[in-house]
């Protein structure tokens, strides 16, 4: 049935004339191709032939699949806002079609395109109003939201659609669209309540359009929509208990109206369990469902099994929301089990799914655990990555003290043969559940040993810092500890994770084994530095630190230790920070006295008890929605920020001794320190530099923002900003004393960006005169190539001359990034232009004649004397552009007012360029002199 | 909601993209590409879910997909869609496209690349679920196709005569 084969179909496509576009070989000949195709179509819309509605319609067609193989369409916007206005059906629609793929962001189109869904909402003809819906459901931008926010909740409940059941089921959608884009413009009001009963209605298609627009308002409006539950139920219990033929087309391979079933499950899952008596019929339509997932099939089609577990599936996660019947919890449990086994791969992975939720329950628990043997059976034998993921993410949930050994048993053999995609997941998880549940933590250093030697590559710093945070705070382990790394040393081939733990541990626990002839001081040296030319640079460097510990720890091995210091290869190294530490190292070894050295290199003290890193960096990498453990959020960051021991042991305790060394060893022992800033992030000064972390300092401005404010002026969107890591964009739009911009930060590179703060800066002047604030934190992580948006309102009250700073501050790798730059928020932004006759014009110009009215300022011009440009830059400044006024023709001439919250202000303004000379001369008269001054300064950088 | 429909062959070519939150131009032929990478991999009969690709939204999004001789079928969704729901759409959608077009393949969704929009038009409107019912579907589709065609008799046959 599916046969999908091109052959025979090759007649159609001559005729269609773009065979050439979807058969080129080559990406050249088809980028050729396909230049040629749109000159073609160019020359076509652009000829003095009027094209018929085939033709049109072929073109845009053509078009739009240009469009989708990936090649920029900058034409035929226009030719398809004046299909809109077509009376032919055909036309119309592929016009909408048109825009609906290829919107821009155009606002003179928008305005267009508005007007003609204007007409078509009111044209009372469905298929044009259908059409019109579909459209802003579309594009769905705020513009539109502003022109149709307000009208569409009449098309939704007016009485005269009561026989269009597509109008009131589009406009449904529609509704929720706005509401996603623009909640602020749609108001709730008088026809929230008749939505409610949309619910009743007898076409079962607005009733699922309704019940997903009732299901996202619930949301963010509980109480408003509080009613809907109990209309829900009882039209759940309508579908749940007819026979299937009952609702005719809405049965789908036998089972009853599914869609609408999950819709109405949905929807009950915004709300707490509902009072008794609605509760108890909620209750028969669960077991009812419940109960027809046991009853042989009616149809072997895949079809039907699905609509049918999709019912089910979500009456279970109705079951598990309320958390309320343990009778209905455990048969939900029995129920996902069953699946667990299904030959369906797509019901396993569902039935994992849904017990993970199931599992946090304490009604279900204890069920859950029940198939531990059947769950670890998915992990070894499944043939699907995301179905064992699956199981993963179920082996952690229903972990607790009693099977966690198995568990943590399973999954570090599970381990050995993970799919990379998952290991530090896997990894993640292990190290987590080993801690929590430890009772015995000799069985937590062997579990973290373990998953070093089978998946170092993806043990994070956040792992090995824990063991070791863990071991120094625990007196009990430490000696284990010592054996068990110095064992694991022995291997031929250890991973370098296993020798950066085991330096440390060493370094401070060495001689809790010394004591053994097999594990002598000398053996522990030999033994670490056999693997020290096989490290990386920070490894090394952690062992140069253990080293000096061993100076301390063991004077016997002292000489041997400083002829390893003082070797061409340690001294001169070429890595500066390892020829240092050595240098330093050396020196305190010949310079310290013993006690001297005993307190610079005594051992760390305890860390101070904190949340782990290790479960921070798994709530970033899944989402905390998917971490059972939900904590606060603020301190899951500020963990981040100081988680984890300075690789260098004598960091901590060097630097608060007042030792005649120590401020030697405090640059020594700097190591790569996590948490340090960049050098470049700021250019004020080594001491801000260091506190620069507790984010109240603000970056002087990015160089050339200067200019990238310029060009700002007399536009609204653009790239504000932009270096390696970070792009800045702008929208804005303004309107009398009132604007809005929208900023887009826009993550280069692949890595995360943490803790990422933008915050706005109003200096004292500026406070009074303008308001800004920023209506929504973004998330602090931006994930790599991903953009967020941030709005921010902005009041002007009375007439500025500054402008507000944006500060952004975050993390970036190890480093802290800190950029300011001005926001483009400039007087003349609140500019309404006024279009006047030259006797007018002149006449109010007289009446400005006060010399501090006026301001003059000539100048010689920066950029080439092109009058279309220069008339477009008075225009975007935000002037009218007044023709015919000026008795010089070469003259320009503008007039506007400048709306603030307190008064409004009159400007006029003219602008005489001298061509011969390169020179301007710009007249400005406003009734302030601040204005005049003002809107002088930012005219006069435009040329 | 479901945040973008992708149809792409077995050589990643889109054939139809539908997207339901803007994104630009670039980043859309990124998450195609980006799709067809993660679903093309794939084995025959593992399952039809997966978590969806960084560009659209990460770890709360799941792309789901079917595999038909030489297209797929993706439809990428939120946390807030039903799995198999899902699943059962793509397959309404697909049995209408067959139904409209009378054994459909590839060659139909290129050059008829307005029909097939509409067609899933009346199915998802802005991200929702629109309508499942196929009679219904395909009674739609049926009026426009008269609508098209009787404009076709008033407005064109004058127009040859002239």
């Amino acid at each position: 049935m599916w046969g999908f084969l091109p052959i025979g179909k090759q007649a159609i496509s001559s005729a269609a004339g773009t065979s050439g576009v979807s058969s080129s070989k080559s990406k050249e000949a088809e980028i050729k191709r396909i230049n040629k195709e749109l000159a073609n179509i160019r020359s076509k819309f652009k000829g003095d032939k009027a094209l018929d509605g085939y033709s049109k319609k072929k073109y845009v067609c053509k078009l739009l699949f240009i469009f989708l193989l990936g090649h920029d369409i900058d034409f035929g916007h226009m030719e398809a806002v004046n299909l809109l206005s077509s009376n032919r059906y055909t036309e119309k629609q592929i016009g909408y079609l048109f825009i609906s793929v290829l919107v821009n962001s155009n606002s003179e189109l928008i305005r267009l395109i508005n007007n003609a869904i204007k007409n078509d909402l009111a044209s009372r003809n469905p298929t044009f109003m259908g059409l019109a819906l579909h459209c802003i459901a579309s594009v769905g931008s705020r513009e539109m939201a502003e022109a149709f926010a307000g009208e569409i909740p009449k098309v939704l409940v007016a009485g005269y659609v009561d026989t269009m059941d597509s109008v009131k089921q589009s406009a449904a959608l529609c509704l929720l669209r706005l509401y996603r884009t623009s909640p602020d413009l749609v108001p709730m009001g008088d026809w929230t309540s008749r939505v409610v009963h949309l619910l009743n209605d007898q076409h079962l298609g607005v009733v699922t359009a309704a019940t997903s627009l009732i299901t996202t308002l619930a949301q963010k409006n509980p109480e408003e929509f509080k009613t809907s539950v109990s209309l829900a139920v009882s039209r759940l219990s309508r579908i749940v208990t007819s026979a299937s033929t009952d609702l005719q087309d809405y049965t789908y391979y036998f089972v009853p109206a599914p869609w609408l079933s999950v819709k109405l499950l949905r929807l009950l899952q915004c709300y707490p369990p509902p009072d008794p008596a609605v509760r108890g019929r909620l209750t028969e339509c669960l077991e009812t469902i419940l109960n027809k997932a046991q009853e042989p099939p009616k149809s072997k089609k895949v079809q039907h099994s699905n609509a049918k577990n999709a019912v089910l599936f979500e009456a279970i996660s109705l079951i598990i929301h309320h958390d309320s019947e343990p009778n209905l919890l455990v048969r939900a449990c029995n129920q996902l089990g069953q699946f667990l086994q299904h030959r369906e791969t797509n019901l396993r992975y569902l039935a994992l799914e849904s017990m993970c939720t199931l599992a946090s329950s304490e009604f279900s628990h204890e069920a859950v655990k029940t198939h531990i043997e059947t769950v670890i059976n998915a992990l070894k034998t499944e043939r699907d990555v995301s179905v064992r993921q699956r199981a993963v993410d179920l082996l952690y949930a229903m972990c607790d003290r009693s099977n966690a050994p198995q568990i943590v048993a399973e999954m570090l053999s599970y381990l050995e043969t993970a799919d990379y995609s998952i290991r530090e997941e896997i990894v993640l998880k292990v190290a987590i559940l080993a801690e929590k549940y430890a009772v015995d933590y000799t069985w937590y250093v062997d579990t973290i040993l373990n998953l070093i030697r089978i998946a170092g590559d993806y043990v994070s710093e956040e792992v090995w810092y824990r063991v070791i945070q863990i071991v120094i705070n625990r007196d009990d382990v430490q000696g284990y500890a010592a054996k068990t790394v110095f064992e694991a040393l022995q291997a031929p081939a250890c991973h370098e994770n296993l020798v950066k733990v085991g330096g440390y541990i060493l370094g401070e626990f060495g001689n809790l084994i010394a004591g053994d002839p097999r594990s002598s001081p000398l053996i522990q040296f030999h033994l670490l530095h056999s693997k020290f030319h096989l490290c990386s640079v920070p490894t090394r460097a952690l062992l140069l630190s253990t080293y000096i510990k061993f100076v301390n720890l063991f004077p016997e091995v002292k000489p041997t230790i400083q002829d390893v210091l003082r070797s061409d290869s340690q001294l001169r190294n070429a890595d500066v920070e390892l020829q240092q530490r050595a240098v330093e190292y050396l020196r305190l070894s010949t310079v310290a006295s013993t006690d001297i050295l005993a307190t610079v290199l005594e051992e760390m003290p305890p860390f101070p008890e904190r949340e782990s890193s290790i479960l921070a960096k798994l709530k970033k990498k899944k989402g905390p929605s998917t971490v059972t453990d939900l904590e606060d959020t603020k301190r899951d960051r500020s963990v981040d920020v100081n988680g984890g021991p300075e690789p260098a042991p004598a960091s901590t305790s060097a630097v608060s001794t007042p030792s005649p060394s120590a401020d030697l060893l405090g640059l020594g022992a700097a190591p790569p320190a996590p948490t340090g800033p960049p050098p470049s992030s700021s250019g004020s000064g080594l001491l801000v530099d260091v506190f620069s972390d507790s984010a109240s300092v603000v970056a002087p401005l990015a160089p050339g923002s200067e200019d990238n404010f310029a060009r700002f002026v007399c536009k609204n969107n653009g790239v504000l900003f932009e270096n390696q890591l970070l792009q800045i964009g702008l929208k804005s739009e303004f309107r009398q004393n009132l604007g809005r911009m929208f900023i887009f930060y826009g993550n280069k590179t692949s890595t995360q960006f943490l803790n990422f703060t933008p915050t706005l800066i109003c200096s004292d002047d500026l406070q009074p005169n303008i308001l800004g604030f920023i209506t929504k934190p973004v998330d602090p992580t931006v994930e790599g190539g991903a953009q967020v948006q941030q709005v921010v309102n902005i009041e002007c009250v009375s007439d500025f001359t500054e402008a507000p700073v944006l500060n952004i501050q975050f993390r970036y790798g190890g480093t802290f990034q800190n950029v300011s730059v001005q926001l483009p928020i400039t007087l003349n932004k609140f500019f309404q232009p006024t279009e006047m006759a030259s006797q007018d014009f002149f006449q109010r110009w007289k009446q400005l004649s006060n010399p501090q009215q006026e301001v003059q300022n000539i100048f010689k011009a920066k950029h080439p004397m092109d009058t279309e440009v220069t008339k477009a830059k008075i225009i975007g400044f935000g002037s009218a552009l007044l023709e015919e006024v000026d008795p010089n023709p070469a003259n320009f001439v503008g007039a506007g007012i400048i709306h603030t919250k307190t008064t409004q202000i009159g400007c006029l303004l003219r602008l005489e360029p001298n061509l011969q000379a390169q020179m301007y001369r710009l007249t400005l008269r406003t009734s302030k002199e601040a204005v005049s001054q003002r809107l002088c300064e930012l005219l006069s950088a435009q040329f | 909601m479901i945040k973008a429909i992708l149809i792409f062959n077995n050589h990643g070519k889109p054939q139809l993209s539908k997207f339901y939150q803007p994104y630009s131009e670039d980043t859309q032929q990124q998450i195609i590409r980006e799709t067809f990478h993660l679903v093309s991999k794939r084995d025959e009969n593992v399952c039809n879910f997966l978590e969806g690709g960084l560009l659209i939204g990460g770890s709360d999004n799941k792309l789901i997909y079917r595999h038909y001789a030489t297209l797929y079928f993706v439809f990428c969704v939120d946390s807030s869609e039903s799995e198999l729901g899902i699943l059962d759409l793509i397959q309404v959608f697909v049995e209408t496209l067959d139904k409209c077009f009378e054994n459909v393949c590839e060659l139909d969704l290129i050059f008829h690349v307005d029909k097939v929009h509409n067609i899933l038009a009346e199915m998802v409107m802005g991200g929702m679920v629109l309508e499942t019912n196929m009679n219904e579907i395909v009674t739609q589709i049926d009026a426009q196709n008269k609508l098209e065609k009787s404009e076709t008799f008033i407005f064109q046959s004058p127009r040859q005569d002239r």
